[in-house]
Parts: structure tokens; sequence; C-alpha cells
């Protein structure tokens, strides 16, 4: 059936903010179907409360609502704009959950709103367990042995029966939140209690436990006509048992003859038909090893984070596809945009091997349980491409930006025989290299393999890496014959690893290889293993034969991406590229971007001119600029990973357009940036630079405790923390030492005051500064873990001094392009925390709220255009009518033993903005879209003494506002005093009063400021990880609750919000 | 080292792998990322070198289950990154042995992309696999080299029957894969398979409910003496032809065929039914097709190669005769059309 021609307004639900399970994956694929869409001439309307996605740029829909996903506010939306459809498949399980909610509800029908593509019934039949259990029955697709648990009795008489270890998953939730696996009863008792707790319907699965078999995925289409295809199929490296999320996994499968191929892929279109699916589903299973026998572990009836792996791994766009199927188009009526020829109607082939492998959060997490299970803990991932296996694994690891260039780990290294052994059981992130440090030591193949489930196959060429490994280490540069050393590189090996074995340099390294005539030759992905000619400008490197890959003549600007997904650097970046490569495309040069993240729209082979599907790491991406020879590269827009990779690129002898390396350097270097505040007459936090343990203590007592202890040259605050004693620091400094520094260790006064932040495009001339935002808490918070409001409360002279130090920054730090100045603010004095002359973490969000394109203006900066000819004006651009409140978010429930409150540090993983008239009610929508639990109920206070006073009015209002207080003794008798009446309760290590409340529900949140010190935080901590798990809020700053105080006292359910669409915000 | 030249000129450094030996053939590629020991013992293959566009090959090793005839049919196999040391559940011995103990020549380390892409703009090529360079007499050799007869070599030597059902079906084997029979055997028929050389008479002889024209290697119109079976068996019987069977009955009926630039090889080729309007994906392998144009007025097109609209299936008027040019008994290669063999089971 072509399109049908009766839908014409759809309206798209996006994923919300990034969480761990969520990530940037949806952003893509929401991206593609409003691309889609709208190229059908359809009209459009972009619902997610996401700011720093692509999908909520003005241009990319019609109407584009950076509003709370709930489904009152839906509801506005849709009673406001009358879409005669809803695209529910493409927001990932936030979009999914909320269309079947306004479905059942009766609402979609009552306003004459239909679904696209997949059906509700389809969604429940694959989503519900027990449904979905049956309609696996019906068709004769055998599910493993299992009972949907309702209560923890069911699932205890069930593991009694069938027998332990057994695999609790809840219903309907992300990542598989709350599930595990239980190898007794005590432990079932306990994962069952929050697995239902978790679930949206409070129901769990329990089945029987196939841990240790193949973990196997299909993704499959179907459209309304009944054609099924399978995209992709993967294998999972890490057998069952670890979740699919967290595991490395392979496109295509390698140890599956065609007989179980073929067998499980007629499962997975048997049923993607029963189910009646319209558009994308991944399909997993469970395959023994030792026969054909096989289970259904889990489907899911849209589009997914397999889903974009599979589009990058082959080249085949499923997002899109899924959206034209959702309006009525067949398979055979799309056409393959790779080859432009043939349809979308066929299977893709593989001539190539790809690697994902997770990226997890234990870099910045350091106390967290890494290790891996049924519940997912990655934050994002890296994808790479290889010629064989282990060129794919080699640079996926490099990618990961950990400091891994090979498969060597000191660290395992180290460990004794014994050791490893015992080691080899435990699965978390570091299990591959331990793997490999056990076969370093010769324990043989077949041993690990009965330990840690890991089939042969991988086994055996994990040995083939270590051998070569240990031959180079062995023989260093002499064994590096042109023969041996085409050889290794086909493998994948580094340029750096080889140099750290032989103790040389790099460069020599790459000079004798270069020599040898030893260059990467890049292949097309193109979805047909060469059956057809094809157009797709999608690029990996090889040390193949045939280079398929050449300049085009054009003159050309090379992006470097943002690589995974990570605390501190998430997909704002990847918005941040994207809009500089159009800016590129749109000045007429050709945009050549090289990334590795599977999930972004900047891998996707037609947002740029060419796409290099690369590690970024010096080596790869000087490689590809040796091919390309670009006219320059931009760096400032991939966070800090393209920063890093500026001083090899312009040592290579290519030209950084924008902020050059040595004023990028300058701003990061202490001494250099010192010299220029003084000359600038600027103040900031006066600070050390120190290496040792020893000269940390020095220097804070010379500074004087509170201070602050933070590593240079890091993302997010990484390892950034208060410390108010000579324990604390010597802690610290430990901690930061763990890993070798290249750089040193900064030691500052700490000030406490309000937090200012600007975002700049400056032209080396004259500076626009869009706008000045306020942090919601005070110093000592990471900004990315602030609330954040625009425009900020202060006017007049603050503001004067702000634009004024601003230009000066900007001049000063000669940035052409983007810089992020982060102020304390303190009585009349202005301090100085931050500048990084690149992109930050609010750009995307202050770009649309002001309408000023900054990415965009920003490039044309870097290409030599002038900001006074771009329209917008020099200096503080005027204020927008709106205020937006940006609120972040944190999934910290995935984290076990994390510690949550608000620091230096950075936790949060994603971020959601409030756009209204008011402030209040900007801070009201962000709570909204956060998930904070807005409805009324008790709350338990514990603050610090130090905190009492400050606390008494918030409770007070929160009292007044009609809210059950409870609180420890020493609070509660502070609160009477004020005349506050709370219900006192026994403290947590005393009676399980806290307990039985958080459990019970009665208390719906927390204000909990922790005692500054680790060492006293025993109860707190106690209580906050009680209340996270328990998805109980909780609040460990005072300016957070007198935020959420203001927002509540606007009086507004969200049902009463007004939707704001970015169309109408006037600039 | 190892060479494979190919008649262009080109020639491509390997190290050899299997039999040790010089082999010479019709260069394909195909396009599957599983089930290389189906496609190197399906006989069609018969006088070709086959390359597999998937890079890491003999993963899964090799096994006592998945042959489709009594042994590798190919000249020569080339990959890129042949595997030592398999690990499969089945597995009994590498690829490596396996093709040394059939004599059958491979090559790999090469860059099977760029083979692949040269066969795709050039056309499909005569090469040589060799373990010196190629001489000059080799070189007029690989030039001068045509598949003789190649259903005369990979036929059955004499008729066989395997008991089904009540109802019989005789197959005439050009070059069978067994999970044809073993198909038409599933669904409750009993199966006598006749050399490609039986007469038509012979067939008639066993008065079979149904005839099935097997697949097979080489070019369609060097089987003369089979098109003129075929002429006297057509409308006697109901008839089902796969793949050469599809291209016999064809030219039986006066039609023709032509041969492709590099035909399809793989198990990704899209099909749609004419009727129906469904696509199905297929498993392929052939370098010939059935030009639809030339049955106008004995037959109709049924299906159609969605990628290059070439013919994939024809159904005669007589309604009793069908042929498709895909694989439904597929090894290797999806299953989506198997029920092909129930509706031919049916008409019987």
């Amino acid at each position: 059936m072509p399109k049908d021609k009766s839908i014409k307004r759809v309206l798209i639900i996006g994923s919300g903010p990034i969480a761990i399970g969520q990530a940037a994956e949806f952003d893509y694929a929401g991206t593609q179907a409003c691309r889609a869409l709208k190229s059908e001439g359809i009209y459009t309307i972009l619902v997610n409360s996401n700011p720093a996605t692509i999908m909520t740029d003005k241009e990319m829909a019609s109407r584009v609502y950076l509003e709370p996903l709930t489904p009152e506010v839906l509801k506005n939306i849709i009673r406001k704009e009358k879409p005669d459809s809803i695209l529910p498949t493409l927001g990932g399980q936030t979009g999914l959950n909320l269309a079947c909610e306004l479905a059942e509800s009766g609402f979609l029908e009552e306003a004459g709103v239909r679904l696209l593509g997949t059906t509700v019934e389809s969604i429940k039949k694959s989503e519900d367990r027990e449904l979905f259990k049956q309609t696996m029955e019906e068709i004769g697709e055998p599910c493993i042995d299992s009972v949907i648990a309702h209560n923890v009795e069911d699932a205890v008489n069930f593991a009694d029966e069938k027998g332990y270890p057994v695999i609790v998953r809840p219903a309907y939730t992300l990542g598989g939140t709350g599930g595990g696996i239980a190898d007794d009863e005590t432990s079932l008792k306990t994962i069952c209690k929050t697995g239902l707790q978790a679930s949206r319907v409070h129901q769990c699965l329990i089945e029987k436990c196939v841990s240790g078999w193949k973990e196997i995925e299909y993704e499959v289409m179907r459209d309304q006509n009944g054609n099924v295809i399978t995209i992709c199929n993967m294998e999972n490296l890490d057998p069952v048992g670890i979740h699919t999320g967290d595991s490395i996994v392979l496109a295509p499968s390698q140890t599956l003859r065609d007989e179980e191929y073929q067998m499980l892929r007629s499962a997975a279109l048997n049923i993607i038909s029963a189910l009646k699916i319209c558009g994308g589903c991944n399909v997993q299973f469970a395959l023994d090893t030792k026969s054909m026998k096989y289970a259904v572990i889990e489907v899911n009836p849209r589009v997914s984070r397999s889903s974009a792996l599979a589009s990058k791994a082959t080249g085949y766009p499923i997002a899109k596809v899924a959206a034209l199927i959702a309006i009525g188009y067949n398979l055979d009526e799309i056409v393959n945009g790779v080859t432009g020829k043939t349809y979308a109607c066929f299977e893709p082939t593989l001539d190539y091997v790809v690697c994902k492998f997770p990226r997890w959060p234990f870099d910045k997490f350091t106390e967290a349980n890494r290790t891996l299970g049924t519940r997912m803990k990655a934050t994002g991932e890296v994808m790479s491409i290889g010629a064989n296996f282990e060129a794919a694994l080699l640079k996926a690891v490099r990618s990961l930006e950990l400091n891994h260039y090979s498969l060597d780990s000191a660290k395992f290294n180290k460990m004794t025989k014994d050791k490893l052994y015992a080691q080899l059981t435990v699965k978390d992130d570091e299990r591959l290299f331990c793997v490999c440090a056990a076969l370093r030591k010769g324990i043989s193949v077949d041993a690990i393999s009965e330990i840690t489930t890991i089939d042969k196959w991988f086994l055996v060429k994990l040995k083939g890496i270590v051998e070569l490994e240990e031959k180079i280490k062995r023989e260093k540069k002499a064994c590096l014959n042109k023969e041996f050393f085409r050889k290794i590189k086909r493998k994948g090996f580094s340029d750096r690893a080889i140099a750290d074995w032989c103790g040389v340099s790099e460069s020599e390294i790459r000079a004798l290889r270069e020599g040898m005539g030893i260059l990467p030759a890049y292949k097309m992905v193109d979805t047909c293993g060469a059956e057809f000619e094809a157009v797709s400008p999608y690029y990996y490197s090889t040390y193949e034969q045939e280079n398929e890959a050449a300049a085009t003549g054009k003159r050309s600007i090379v992006v470097l991406g943002s690589g995974p997904i990570r605390i501190g650097q998430g997909v704002e970046f990847d918005y941040c590229s994207v809009q500089c490569i159009k800016a590129i495309k749109a000045a007429g040069y050709e945009a050549i971007i090289v990334n590795n993240n599977p999930e972004t729209v900047s891998t996707d082979f037609d947002v740029s001119d060419k796409l290099y599907f690369e590690p970024l790491t010096p080596e790869d991406v000087v490689n590809v600029l040796e091919l390309e020879k670009p006219e320059g590269v931009v760096v400032q827009f991939g966070g800090q990973t393209a920063i890093k990779l500026a001083k090899s690129v312009s040592d290579a002898g290519y030209k950084i357009l924008g902020t050059t390396v040595e004023s990028i350097n300058d701003a990061e270097d202490r001494e250099e940036f010192d010299k220029l505040l003084e000359k600038l007459h600027i103040l900031r936090p006066k600070g050390k630079t120190v290496y040792t343990r020893e000269q940390a203590l020095d220097a804070a007592h010379e500074l004087g405790y509170p201070v602050l202890v933070r590593p240079s040259y890091v993302l997010g605050g990484q390892g950034m923390e208060i410390a108010y004693t000579d324990t604390e620091i010597r802690e610290y400094m430990d901690i930061i030492n763990v890993n070798i520094q290249d750089h040193p260790v900064l030691v500052d006064q700490y000030i406490a005051g309000k937090e200012l932040e600007v975002d700049a495009v400056c032209d080396g001339k004259d500076v626009l500064i869009p706008g000045i935002m306020e942090h919601i808490e005070r110093t000592g918070v990471h900004s990315g873990d602030s609330i954040s409001r625009y425009p900020s409360s202060f006017l007049g002279k603050t503001v004067d001094n702000i634009i004024d130090i601003t230009k000066k920054l900007a001049l000063g730090t000669k940035t052409v392009g983007l810089i992020n100045i982060q102020f304390i603010l303190k009585g009349e004095d202005i301090y100085i925390i931050e500048v990084n002359p690149r992109s930050s973490r609010t750009v995307p969000y202050i770009s649309k709220v002001t309408g000023i394109p900054m990415v965009g203006l920003a490039t044309r900066c870097c290409l030599g255009e002038k900001l006074e000819n771009m329209g917008y004006g020099t200096g503080l651009y005027k204020k927008s009518d709106y205020y937006a409140v940006k609120v972040p978010v944190f999934s910290n429930d995935k984290i076990p033993e994390l510690e949550i409150s608000l620091s230096p540090e950075m936790k949060s993983t994603g971020e959601v903005l409030g756009i209204a008239p008011t402030v209040g009610e900007a801070i009201l929508k962000g709570l909204y879209a956060s998930g904070i639990n807005m409805s009324k109920g008790g709350i338990f206070i514990s603050v610090s003494n130090k905190s009492k006073q400050e606390a008494l009015p918030l409770a007070k209002d929160l009292f007044d506002l009609g809210y059950k207080l409870y609180a420890t003794s020493g609070t509660a008798a502070a609160l009477r005093e004020s005349g506050i009446v709370a219900e006192e309760v026994g403290k947590l290590h005393e009676c399980d009063d806290i307990e039985r409340m958080i459990k019970s529900g009665s208390v719906k949140l927390i204000v909990n400021t922790p005692t500054k010190g680790r060492n006293t935080r025993r109860d707190g901590f106690r209580i906050r990880r009680l209340a996270v798990e328990s998805g109980v809020t909780v609040f460990t700053s005072l300016d957070t609750v007198s935020a959420f105080v203001e927002a509540l006292k606007v009086g507004k359910k969200d049902s009463e919000l007004t939707p704001v669409a970015l169309q109408d915000i006037g600039y | 080292m190892a060479y494979l030249y190919l008649i262009d000129g080109t020639v491509f450094e390997g190290e050899s792998f299997g039999y040790a030996a010089d082999a010479m053939g019709e260069v394909v590629f195909n396009t599957g990322m599983t089930g290389y020991q189906e496609l190197l013992t399906d006989p069609s293959y018969a006088g070709q070198i086959v390359t597999m566009t998937y890079p890491l090959i003999g993963n899964y090793g090799i096994n006592s289950f998945d042959d489709e005839s009594d042994g590798p049919k190919v000249r020569g196999f080339v990959v890129r990154d042949y595997c030592e040391y398999p690990s499969n559940w089945r597995s009994e011995e590498t690829l490596d042995k396996y093709l040394k103990d059939h004599k059958i020549a491979g090559i790999q380390g090469i860059d099977t992309r760029a083979l692949t892409k040269k066969l795709r703009s050039i056309g499909t090529m005569n090469g040589i696999i060799c373990q010196n360079y190629p001489t000059p007499e080799q070189i007029k050799a690989v030039q001068n080299y045509r598949i003789e007869n190649p259903v005369e070599q990979v036929t059955a030597s004499k008729s066989y029957e395997i008991i089904g059902g009540a109802k019989r079906v005789a197959v005439i084997d050009y070059g069978l894969k067994r999970n044809i029979v073993d198909s038409l055997v599933k669904c409750g028929l009993t199966v006598r398979v006749f050399p490609a050389s039986v007469t038509a008479e012979t067939v008639l002889d066993y008065n079979p409910d149904g005839i099935m024209l097997t697949n097979g290697p080489g070019d369609p119109k060097d089987n003369v003496f089979e098109i003129a079976q075929l002429k006297k068996l057509i409308g006697k019987k109901p008839i089902f032809g796969i793949c050469l069977g599809h291209q016999l009955l064809a030219l039986a009926k006066g039609g023709n065929t032509v041969k492709m630039p590099y035909g399809h090889r793989g198990s990704n080729q899209p099909v749609k039914d004419l009727e129906s309007g469904r696509i199905y994906i297929t498993s392929q392998n052939h370098g010939y097709c059935v030009d639809a144009d030339s049955l106008k007025g004995v037959g109709r097109l049924s299906h159609v190669n969605w990628n290059d609209r070439t013919c994939e299936g024809m159904e005669y008027d007589d309604g009793r005769t069908f042929s498709v040019q895909f694989h439904p008994e597929a090894s290797p290669g999806p299953k989506d059309t198997s029920f092909l063999f129930e509706k031919f089971a049916k008409m019987l």
C-alpha cells in the first residue's frame, strides 16, 4: 500500500532525558523519523523534554515542544495541535508507555487520534509478560520456563519447583531496572521486591536461568503487507546473564552455522508476524551451546538501542524505514538510500565485522559496584568496524577513551595465576582484560571457557592477539619487518601500543610503518557486500589492498565528534557536531566527520558529506586527515574528546579552525591562565598546582580549608572533591593518582557563593552573549548537576560586569568560536572558576531558548566570518520573553552503592528543560519533566546541624503547602521550636521506621543534607540509597528544596501547564 | 604464498589453504554470511571458483550434517580470513582439512571486497588459483576455459528411491541439493531420483504423480538432450522446476535464457510474488536467467527479483507447470519460500 493520504498531522513522542538504558539512540531514531515525515510533506509535532537533542531543534519539526513527558501535558498538546495520528514507537520505552497510557485511557479515541504503526494490542502482546508467553505458546516459539509473579511468594514457589538460579525481570522497565539473578531464596526475595516496585504494573517475570547460553539478537522489520525482513543479527561475546546493553556485541553472529542462523531468523520473523508489528522490532534469543534448543528471551516492539546499532552496523536506516511504514508505505516501495537503486525490502549483508563495546561510568563512580548482571549500567557505547574480529575489537577498545590501546592490562598482569582463576569468576566491566591476562599467564582456553562460558571461538581469537602482543613485547622493534608489521596492523594493533611495547615514541613507529608503505585502506559500508554500486559516503579503515575512499578535490573540513556518551559528555556534543556540519555545508565546504558512537545523529551517513566510523585517537584521526587533506579541522564542538586531539592534529600539520591549540592550552594551563587574569584584573579563587599528596597538603594549608581538589584536563568535574581536612586530602589524592596523571592536580580555595554561567561566541574581535544563566544550587555543586535558569535574576551592574569580563576573557584567550565561562558571585565580587574555549553542555539549551544558532555562528567565525555581519548583533542579546529552567536527571537507581548527594563531581546523565512565561512555572515544568514526584504526601527531613537554621523556613513552607513532615529527633526538635509540627522517627541504625516509611510510600520525598566528610555519612548514605532504589526523590541541597518550594507555590498541576512551542517564542 | 589470477590480468596475492594445487574456474562471489559448507557442496557451483564476501570463513568448522551432496563441488574457494580453530557443537573438522581431503584448492588473505567489486563491474571472469605465479601456458588455458558438460559430472550415476508416502515424484537430478529431496519427503512424498540422462519414457514408465526438476550447474542451453526430454514431459504431469530446472523448462517451452553480468549468489535476494504482492527473501545461486518476454503466450511471469527485476518464477498456461529461479529448499539461506514444496505436493 502506498502512503496513507489521510495522515496529515503526526505527533512524535521523544524519549526524554538521557538515562542509563535510554541514551542518544532515540535522538537518532526520532531525528530520522522527523526528517522522513517532513520530506513526505507531513506536518509534524514533536514533544520531548530533552533540550540537548537534535530532534528538538526548531527546524526538525513543524512544531517543537520542550515539555514534560506526562500524559496530561501530552493531552494538552494534542488538544492544541489536533494531530490525526501519533508515532509512538520511536521514543523508546518512554514514548511507548505514554502512547499506551493515552490509548488505554480512551483519550485518543475521544480526540480522534490514531496510533501509527504497531497497534496497542500488539505492543501489549509483546510487553505484557503473560500475554507474551501465551502468544509464543500459540505459535510454538519456545520461551524459558517462567512464571509471572505479582508477589514475592509466587516467585519463591516457582523457584522451589524449577530450581535456582532464576532471573527476575520486571515488566515495562528500562534496561532491566530492578531485575537480577537470584541464586537462593534470600536473594530472590530481595530482588523480587525491588523488581515489583520498579514495574509500572507491579509484575515480574521469574524465569529459569539459562545463563551461559549464547545470546543472539535479530533486528527485524515488517510492513502492513506482511513483508518481513531481517536487518542484522548479532552475537554477544558475553553469554546470557549479562544485560545485552552491558555486553560486548558482534555483528553478524560469528559462531552460528547457517542452520542455526536460519532457525533463529525464521523464529524472529514468525514472532513479528504473529505480533503483527508494523515497523522495527528486536528479538533476543538464548541458544544452547550444545544443541539446537533455543528460547525467546525478549521482544521489543519498537526501535531500540540495538536497532540504532544495527542501522550503523549495516547502513540500513531502520528508524526512517519504520517511520515510512507507519504512514502506509511497504518495504518494496521504499528506496534503499545506500544504493539509490535497490529497495528497502532486502536483507543487508556485511563484508566486515562490527563490534559494540559498552562505556561504563566506573571511571567516575570509582566506589560503585562494577559487577554486571541483568541490570544495565553502561551510559553509552562505541562501535567499530574492522575487516576481522581482532581489528574490530581492538578499535572498539581504544575508542573507549579509557587509555586502553591494546588488551594488555598492568592491573591484571600483576595478578598471580591463582588470583586470576578467582578473578575470572567475576563478571564486571574489566572482564575482557582479565581474560586476556589469564591467557597471557598460560591458563588454557578450555579452562577459561569453562569458568566464563565465553565461546572458545572468541577466546582463541583473544589468545591470538595476546600471543602477538607478547611477541612484540619480547622482540621489540626487531620483529617489525614488513610482513609482521602488516599482519599486526591488519589485526588492528595501534601504533601507540606497539610504540609502548618497543619502548619508542608513537611517531617513530608511525614513521617506520609509513616508510614500509603500510597505510590504511578505507572500505565502504554499503549494505550489500559490494554486490551493487553504492553511493553511501560511509567508511572504515582496514589494512587491506584496495582503498575506496579518496579526497574529492572539493574544499573540505573535518569535524571531530565526541565519542561515547558518558557522564559529563552527553548527547549535547553530538548536537553541536551536527550543527557544525550543517554550517560547514552551508558555507560551501565538504563536511567530513570522524566519530565512533553508533547511537548518534552525527554518525548517520547522510548527515555529513562523508563519515569515517573510526576511533578518536591521534593515529586513527591523523590517518583520515592524511587521506582527505582538509583545509582545516574543527575540534571545539566534540567535547573533551575532540579537544584532546587538537595537539596531535596540529602537530601533524593540519590547521585547527577557530581557537588555536596554543589558546586551548593556555586556558587549561594554570600559570598561563593566572597571568592572563592578572593582566585583565579578573579575580579567581586562589589555587595551586600539585602532583603529590604532600604538595597538596601544603597547598591546602596555605589556602585554608575548605579547598577544591581536582585533576586538570577532565570532564564533568571528574575526580573533583571538596576537602575539609587533611585526611580528606590524602584520600582524594590517592584516588586521583590511581591512574597515572599526565597533567597536574589543582587545589583551589573554595568560595561559597552564587554561580553564573555564560556561553558566548567570539570572532576574535566581537563577542555575542546569548544570555546569562544562573545556577540554583550554590557553589560546590557541579554545574552539570545544578538546576540552571535563564535569564539570571541579576540586573544592572552585575550583568554589565559579566558582559565586560566575558568580552575580556574571550578576546584575552584569543577565542574564535565558542567559549564557556563560569563565575562565582560573592557580594560585589565576581570570581572566575572555569573557562573553556569550546562548546559546552548548555549550548543547545541556550541556543533553543534564545533562538541564536550558536554553533552555526561559531562555525562561521571559525571559517573567518565576522559577527557583525551575521544579524544577531554583538554584546548581550536581548532577553527572551520566556524563562527556561534546566533540571538535571540522574540514573542513580541504576548504579548500586553510588553516593547520590550533589558534589563538585558530576553524576547526572541527562537533563530536561522547562519553558514558561514565569520563572516559577518554568521550574515547575522542569521538575515535572525530570520525573520528580510532585504529588503531596510525607516528607522526611534530616539535615546537618549547620543547615538546620536554613532549613526551617523551607520546612514551614512545605508544611503550609500541605506536606506531612517526618524528622529524626534533632531536626524534629528544631522544627518544634519554630512551631512546625513534625512526626519524630527513630534513626535508621536504631529502628526500621525510616525504611518502613520509604517502602510503604508514606514518604514521597526526602530532604537530606549530608554531613561533610566521608566517614560520618553512614546513616545518611543508607537512607539515600534506600530512597533512590525505592523511587523516592531525595534532595541533598537546600537550594534545590527552595526551588521546589517556589515551584509548588505556583500551585499548578501538570494538566494546568500551558505548552509552549519553540516556534512561538518571540526572539 | 599463492595467487589468484583473473583473465583481465588482475593478480591477488594470498596464502594457500586447503589442497595446495592449481585450480581453474569461473570466478563468482556469494554474499551469504553463513552456509559455506552447504555452498561448497552445492553442485550448481561445479566448475566455479567461489569467493565469499563475508570475510571470516571457517568459524564453525565442518560437520557431517550440512553437506548438500556427497562432497564439495566448487573448483576453488577464496576467502579473506580463514578460521583455523572453529567452534560449534556440531563441528567435526576444520574447513582446511575438509578441502585438503577433497582436493579442493583454497586461497585466503586476499581483499575479497576488491575482488567482488571487480567481478561486479567487469562481470564474471575466468581465473586460476595457483601456488606459483601463473605461467603463460596457464594464462592461456584460463582464457580458454569453459565449463564443459558440468551436469554430467554432478548428476546421480543411477536412479534411487526414497520412500515417503503414497504419492510419487520423479526427480530429475541436474545436480541436486539434498534438501530438495528432503523437502519433498517431508511433504509426505515418495521420491525417485533419476540421472539427468534419463529419457522421458523412463520417467513416464515410473508413472509419477509429479516431476521435480532440480538445480544444477552451467549454461542451460548446453543441455540439449535434457531439454528434448522435457518437451515430451510437459503437460503430462505436474512439474516443479528450481534454478537450472526452471531455465530448462523455459527453454523446452521455446523461451530463451541469457547470461547475467555477475549473477545472483547469496541469501538476501528479494523476490516479489506478483500475484500476492508479497516479497520473500530467498537463497539464490545462478548466473543465467530466463527472459520472461520470450515466453509470452505460453506462461506468465510469477516472480521477479525486486533488485534488478529479472525473472524469478514462471507459471505455465497448463496450470500444472511452474518453476522458480531461487532456491526454496534454502540450505544455505532463508526458508521463507519452503511452502512452494507444499504447493507442489497439493497439486499431485
